[in-house]
């Protein structure tokens, strides 16, 4: 059975912290934006920026990034991933990047997203907001801002669902069984 | 996901494989608009261009193409290579294998080539046009194109003129666009469109005017000259009068029409310049378009488990 770990008002207060932090800890949003890794993290991103205009009462700039053309796993995957659209339609070069991702794990998806960004420009800073950090990291990589942090086996999933895509508002966990 | 290893024509793929390719290539558009238009994907792998007909503007797109991959690639031209000396096909295919290459992109002015070396090696073989039968990244570069201009591909009126015959280019467009769902005409003298494509349920018009009327898309194919005087049409000139196309005949189509060209041009015999150049001319986006389509089809081929 799939555990509920946050409902729709948990994710809501979880961002409206978030967004309070990111202005907070960069003493504003000039200079600052946003940039979604798909396909997740492109509505988490949507989402904190429109909580970030309604504090700050001005606009902040959000992107998409697609990493499949930076991952390490392309030899071994089973299922080639699908390609997505990278838009990043302003200049990063001195800008300070809230790099959005819903769950944040080994860190090879945020190693991926660092060389992806890293390609379109130079950014002053890149700073990482994920809305589930559920540990094992495999790489040198830590979260500025967390929504939640979940402890979990490495035998159980936790799936960030979000209205964006159809579902409602939720995180679950579940456990997958090794027999299968 | 594609199923086959092999990219051996149109006619293989389902309407998802195309569309998946179609939907890939999008996002490989995206990276040739930025300052570094290279990425990791393929990094450690090898693309052989085996060229056994000349063409630069395809052998340059598959290399650059790759190159943006990042894979390394070697150009194996039929003049400079041991095909001279009488080394076989396969023999040549078989040795740029154990050179190490992934991938093999073919041309070859007898059709099937392609097919065979797909049975014959491991390797993934890419159809840069075989004979006459198929040059499957052309239509898939058509196929964006269109999509791009006009959102969709379904229930447009899409109109092929000229050499269907002895096209490649055509005939994948032809199975590309009719999977796609959209509505054909071939335009063009009698000599030069095969009887069997009426019976695929395409409209064939011998001439022009009547064919142009109200079409979204107009392909206009290269007329080869070698064809001249052997029957097909009495001259260029007269191909010309019959079915160049010139800017009182374009105003029958819709206003919003898009016009494509495979290059390489003959300006003034099947397209005029102040067409080519004016402003419902799409031609130098498919030259664009065709590098994200090839690099989309070797990243899928890539995944293909063997």
């Amino acid at each position: 059975m799939p555990k509920e770990l946050m409902n729709k008002k948990d994710i809501d207060r979880a961002l409206m912290r978030m967004s309070h932090e990111i202005i907070e800890k960069n003493k504003g949003i000039e200079k600052l934006c946003l940039v979604g890794i798909q396909r997740g993290g492109v509505h988490l991103a949507k989402r904190l920026a429109s909580k970030i205009q309604q504090i700050e009462k001005k606009e902040i700039s959000v992107g998409s990034l697609d990493i499949a053309f930076y991952r390490d796993d392309l030899n071994i995957r089973k299922v080639q991933p699908v390609v997505r659209r990278t838009e990043v339609l302003f200049e990063v070069t001195d800008l300070k990047i809230i790099l959005v991702d819903d769950v944040l794990f080994t860190g090879r998806s945020i190693r991926a997203a660092l060389d992806a960004l890293i390609d379109l420009g130079r950014p002053a800073s890149i700073q990482l907001a994920v809305l589930i950090d559920r540990g094992h990291r495999e790489l040198p990589i830590k979260a500025d801002y967390v929504g939640k942090n979940i402890p979990t086996a490495l035998s159980e999933t936790v799936e960030v669902q979000l209205v964006e895509e159809g579902l409602e508002d939720r995180v679950i966990l579940e456990k997958v069984s090794s027999e299968e | 996901m594609l199923t086959n290893k092999d990219l051996l024509g149109i006619k293989e793929l389902s309407v998802e494989e195309i569309n998946l390719i179609l939907d890939t290539s999008a996002g490989f558009k995206d990276v040739l608009g930025r300052d570094i238009k290279k990425v990791p994907t393929l990094r450690g792998k090898t693309t052989v261009n085996l060229f056994f007909e000349p063409s630069t503007r395809t052998r340059t797109s598959f290399e650059l193409a790759a190159k943006r991959l990042s894979t390394d690639v070697i150009n194996f031209s039929v003049p400079t290579s041991s095909v001279v000396k009488g080394e076989s096909l396969i023999d040549t295919a078989l040795t740029v294998q154990a050179l190490g290459a992934d991938f093999i992109i073919i041309r070859h002015s007898s059709s099937g080539v392609p097919h065979l070396l797909a049975k014959k090696l491991r390797v993934s073989v890419i159809n840069a046009g075989d004979g006459t039968n198929e040059h499957p990244t052309q239509a898939l570069l058509d196929a964006f194109t269109i999509r791009e201009k006009k959102g969709k591909i379904e229930g447009l009126e899409i109109a092929i003129v000229g050499d269907i015959a002895h096209s490649r280019v055509a005939k994948s467009n032809i199975y590309s666009l009719k999977k796609l769902g959209a509505r054909l005409r071939l335009i063009g003298p009698p000599t030069l469109i095969p009887k069997e494509m009426e019976v695929m349920g395409i409209d064939i018009f011998h001439n022009m005017e009547d064919g142009l009327r109200d079409v979204d898309v107009l392909m206009m194919l290269r007329i080869q000259m070698e064809r001249q005087g052997k029957g097909f049409f009495p001259s260029t000139e007269e191909y010309s009068r019959n079915w160049g196309l010139t800017l009182e005949r374009l105003s029958l189509a819709k206003d919003e029409v898009i016009v494509m060209h495979p290059g390489p041009m003959n300006r003034g015999i099947e397209i005029t310049s102040e067409i080519a150049d004016g402003p419902r001319s799409v031609i130098l986006e498919q030259v664009t378009n065709g590098l994200a389509v090839r690099m989309a089809v070797m990243y899928l081929l890539a995944g293909v488990k063997r």
